[in-house]
């Protein structure tokens, strides 16, 4: 029966709202015939069933819910033979729903269609060799996935045999498309709109970089900021007390109609409702464009951010540095040691090793051996028996390395210009100097100049390359202030002392080497291109590594920000408004104070879609 | 054992159901009442319950019985 009821929740409704205008036709143009109590008698009645059965339950469950407020107030309005009044509040409450329901999904368009872009099926291959479509939680890793024209990429894998274009939009936030052959990297999510490829899954589901996206926009979507969770709780509390308000209010008066008005005017809707349509509509916003938000906290802290500190390489840069300039020592064969420079870099993906490794692409290589990583200074390997040191300054320092004046002065020369040093000593002998020099991103200077005018006061790049580089970089651009030769360790240091002056510390990297210092500032953001970027570690992602987004994010953070403090503005002051006219007015009843009530509803969800159409620039 | 159930749910709109399916799933035996997790705007619900003591389907039925439908739910370790 319950459940019956609940199913017809729309018929009745309808059966409700039609009684209402019959009786209220009735009313103007008739006579007052008899029909109109009649039927404000259905109409009350039925529109009061659905919303009676959920207090039941709600009552069962022990949660004083809004319906039990309703329903109360409608048999209260039956008592004292209002038949009117009820009718016109269940009707409110019940149509309101429904608007309410059509603008909230409104509201989380943005997220849902990202979400339903994840692969649901895949073509996979069997024992007999043929292709089948099998749902996506039958694939595993390992397995052999065909991919045609038109069809979505799976899984994250190598394509083995084929070719094809692909729209990496889902992963990058930006429509362009990529070619793929046999040894590309073809990502879960993404559209193959052209050729026809196997591939052989590396990370399925969750595990993609795609399926890590929707995981973390799903989550931030409705993570609770403190605020939020103060409203939640107070709301479990603000029901029962409004209910004991009026029974109170009831007791002193003697009057029922004012009594069950009060249950009307204190219905809480839009405070509830307000934080969370402002949030998904605000992240949704970002994930359309490439920007993952974690979630309302984050919103909060990053929309008030006044310190921006920025990692060098990969951020202000472009992140493909090439070597610049080259000093050899005139004792060793410089083919010789580019060999073996080129051998020992080929093994890191430090950036400044796969800038050497792309600025001779074809050299021969030797075999190497023992390698060691120094954390922060380099490589010791054995070359052909020789023991050879690659990496900085304090490196070779540390290995005893001796330089000559020359050396010194022509490598601080070098340094001046902007170029990161590296150094190479083969036997305990220095045997090269290299100058890598990495460009600007375009557009970095009026980008950076646009973060000013929104209150980024603070600019500060912190760097592991050499004072020399990061001093003209800084002056370039003219930064705030700029630290070079900083370990992961160090950068994440500094922030937590800027953070102790009372700056709200937002840190800026490629997400690569950089976690300690995501964690550590008030925001962290990785910019990446969604495939490899540390989602784990970072609060903010942009997908496209595009320094341009960086405007946009804060803007977006700042709207979506100043718009859950309208909703909240306009949820609290419509019921204080409407406590304080039934005090001090005689206009207001139990039907405005429902029209009112769903009214704030409707305008907080509007007001949060404004944030689905805010332009991003 | 304890497993996690992601259960979706029908659109939620209205403000105080949280609360509601919150409590029913609080007053099944079994559940693990902090690990309760009702996401308004994805409509799911997250939890974490002991499979010896209780099922999924017995969560489920404690929020259809407040007249929340379920789509489908998913069980994975915990």
């Amino acid at each position: 029966m319950q459940k019956y009821i609940l199913a017809h929740k729309k018929e009745l409704t309808i059966i409700n709202g039609s009684l209402l205008l019959l009786a209220l036709a009735d009313h103007f143009f008739l006579t007052r015939g008899k029909i109109v109590p009649v039927a404000l008698i259905i109409a009350g009645v039925a529109g009061v069933l659905p919303i009676a059965v959920q207090a039941f339950q709600s009552l069962k469950v022990k949660v004083v819910s809004i319906d039990v407020l309703v329903t109360i107030a409608v048999l209260g309005a039956f008592f004292v033979k209002s038949y009117e009044e009820a009718a016109v509040v269940t009707f409110l409450f019940l149509a309101g729903h429904f608007l309410e329901q059509a603008t909230l999904s409104k509201t989380r368009k943005a997220i849902k269609s990202l979400t339903e872009m994840a692969p649901e099926v895949s073509l996979k291959k069997d024992q007999t060799g043929k292709f089948v479509e099998v749902s996506i939680d039958e694939v595993t890793q390992g397995d052999t996935l065909l991919v045609k024209t038109g069809g979505k990429v799976p899984v994250d894998g190598k394509v083995i045999s084929g070719s094809g274009y692909v729209n990496e939009a889902s992963i990058t936030g930006e429509s362009k498309v990529a070619a793929k052959q046999a040894g590309s990297l073809v990502y879960a999510g993404t559209i193959l709109e052209n050729g026809t490829f196997q591939l052989q899954a590396e990370r399925v589901g969750e595990e993609t970089a795609f399926g890590k996206i929707i995981e973390l926009v799903e989550e931030a979507q409705d993570s609770k900021s403190n605020a939020e969770r103060f409203i939640d709780k107070f709301s479990k509390y603000y029901t029962p007390a409004v209910l004991l308000l009026a029974i109170v209010v009831g007791l002193i008066t003697k009057d029922i109609e004012l009594a069950v008005t009060v249950l009307v005017l204190g219905c809480p809707g839009a405070l509830v409702i307000g934080i969370p349509v402002s949030n998904v509509a605000g992240i949704g916003n970002g994930a359309k464009h490439g920007i993952l938000l974690k979630g309302s906290e984050t919103i909060q802290n990053f929309s008030k951010v006044d310190t921006m500190v920025f990692d060098k390489t990969g951020t202000l840069t472009v992140g493909a540095p090439q070597v610049n300039k080259v000093i050899s020592n005139p004792e060793i064969n410089e083919n010789k040691a580019i060999s073996t420079l080129v051998s020992i870099e080929a093994e890191s993906d430090h950036p400044l090793a796969q800038a050497v490794v792309k600025t001779y692409p074809n050299v021969t290589r030797y075999p190497v051996s023992q390698t060691q990583v120094i954390k922060g200074g380099g490589i010791i390997a054995t070359v052909k028996g020789v023991k050879v040191v690659l990496g900085n300054l304090q490196l070779m320092k540390n290995n005893q390395i001796k330089l000559g004046p020359g050396e010194i002065a022509r490598s601080e020369q070098l340094e001046s210009e902007g170029n990161s040093l590296v150094f190479m000593a083969i036997n305990n002998q220095l045997a090269l100097i290299l100058g890598i020099k990495d460009q600007l991103r375009p557009n970095v200077k009026s980008e950076l100049l646009r973060l000013r005018k929104l209150g980024v006061k603070n600019l500060i790049l912190l760097s592991g390359d050499n004072q020399g580089t990061v001093n003209q970089v800084a002056q370039n651009l003219r930064l705030t202030e700029a630290k070079g030769n900083m370990m992961p360790e160090d950068k994440a240091a500094y922030i937590t002392e800027l953070q102790k002056k009372g700056q709200n510390v937002t840190f800026v990297g490629d997400g690569v080497n950089d976690s300690p210092s995501l964690a550590t500032a008030n925001t962290g953001i990785a910019m990446g291109n969604g495939t490899d970027v540390a989602i784990d570690t970072s609060d903010i992602v942009l997908m496209n590594s595009d320094f341009d987004r960086l405007v946009p994010t804060l803007k977006l953070a700042k709207a979506t920000s100043h718009n859950m403090l309208q909703n909240i503005v306009i949820a609290v002051g419509v019921v204080v408004f409407l406590l304080t006219s039934l005090l001090f007015s005689s206009w207001i009843n139990m039907g405005i104070g429902m029209f009112v009530h769903e009214a704030s509803i409707l305008v907080v969800i509007l007001n949060a879609i404004r944030l689905l159409n805010y332009r991003l620039k | 054992m304890m497993k996690k159930a992601v259960i979706n749910l029908e659109e939620l709109a209205c403000p105080t159901c949280m609360q509601k399916i919150e409590a029913a799933v609080a007053s099944v035996k079994g559940v693990d009442k902090p690990s309760i997790k009702v996401m308004f705007n994805a409509s799911k619900l997250k939890v974490n319950f002991d499979e010896e003591k209780v099922t999924v389907k017995d969560i489920e039925k404690a929020i259809e019985d407040l007249g929340y439908p379920v789509i489908k739910s998913k069980v994975v370790a915990a």
